[in-house]
């Protein structure tokens, strides 16, 4: 059950992400990216991330993709109906990416991987939320204090000019 | 076969292929930001394959969450530039806007 699971949403994942990357269309390219993070959310919720994989589909699908698709609302001219994006060096871009996908596959199936089946949590809430306020509570607040300086430089960024 | 640690190694490592592929040959700019999320996702599938797999306890899943805040702030201050960027060259094709190049 579980391996049928696991191909179900890799299968999702991959072929969503290939849709992404090749789509004329940046539109369809945005909506597949949507099935790549929720395809990816379910691989967090088969190794276990309960927490992280509520946390993808929140920050991600509600945040980083309407982002993104304000960008190319705001960036095309919707009243064309083709909004394109083409390609550029396809050949060349095909030959140095298969070759660093050989290389990295190759390494992946060379290594002989320690795997221990360690017991996963019934939740991980109760992990995370010890952890972030201990062992990792300075990088939590530089965090905090990071998101809110990005935030006001972005909107210093992309305000008009007076 | 068994499903184990190999075969979510072996997504992270396709999904960060279709990353780089999308950095280097799309057009527009937003291809090439949504091509460094996809490389952030692969990323974060590592750290949480290794963090089950590995007996590290939850440290790997905690850096995952922290990777996905970065990405957050990431995209926001992208996207403030690509927005600028249009204003100023009424278009954000990444291969037209080369005013630094002599």
């Amino acid at each position: 059950m579980f391996d049928i699971i696991f191909y179900l949403f890799a299968f999702i994942t991959i072929g969503s992400a290939l849709i992404v990357v090749t789509a004329r269309n940046i539109i369809y390219s945005a909506f597949s990216l949507m099935l790549t993070l929720f395809g990816v959310s379910g691989i967090y919720a088969l190794l276990g991330a309960d927490f992280l994989a509520v946390v993808q589909i929140m920050v991600y699908v509600g945040g980083i993709l309407v982002l993104i698709l304000f960008g190319v609302m705001l960036t095309n001219k919707i009243t064309n109906v083709e909004i394109k994006s083409g390609n550029r060096n396809i050949a060349v871009s095909l030959i140095s990416v298969s070759v660093l996908s050989a290389i990295l596959f190759s390494v992946l199936l060379g290594t002989n991987w320690k795997e221990t089946n360690s017991q996963i949590p019934e939740t991980t809430l109760f992990g995370i939320g010890e952890l972030l306020i201990t062992k990792y509570v300075l990088v939590f607040e530089l965090l905090g204090i990071l998101l809110l300086i990005a935030l006001i430089g972005a909107a210093t960024i992309a305000r008009k000019e007076e | 076969m068994e499903v184990g640690l190999n075969h979510f190694l072996f997504i992270s490592a396709a999904l960060f292929s279709a990353g780089i592929y999308a950095i280097v040959s799309r057009k527009n700019a937003i291809m090439v930001l949504m091509g460094v999320e996809l490389i952030l996702n692969a990323a974060n599938i590592n750290f949480v394959a290794f963090s089950r797999y590995g007996n590290f306890g939850l440290d790997g899943q905690i850096y995952g969450l922290f990777v996905i805040i970065l990405a957050a702030a990431e995209a926001a201050i992208a996207l403030a530039i690509v927005l600028n960027l249009y204003k100023t060259f009424a278009n954000i094709n990444v291969d037209e806007i080369d005013n630094l190049k002599e």
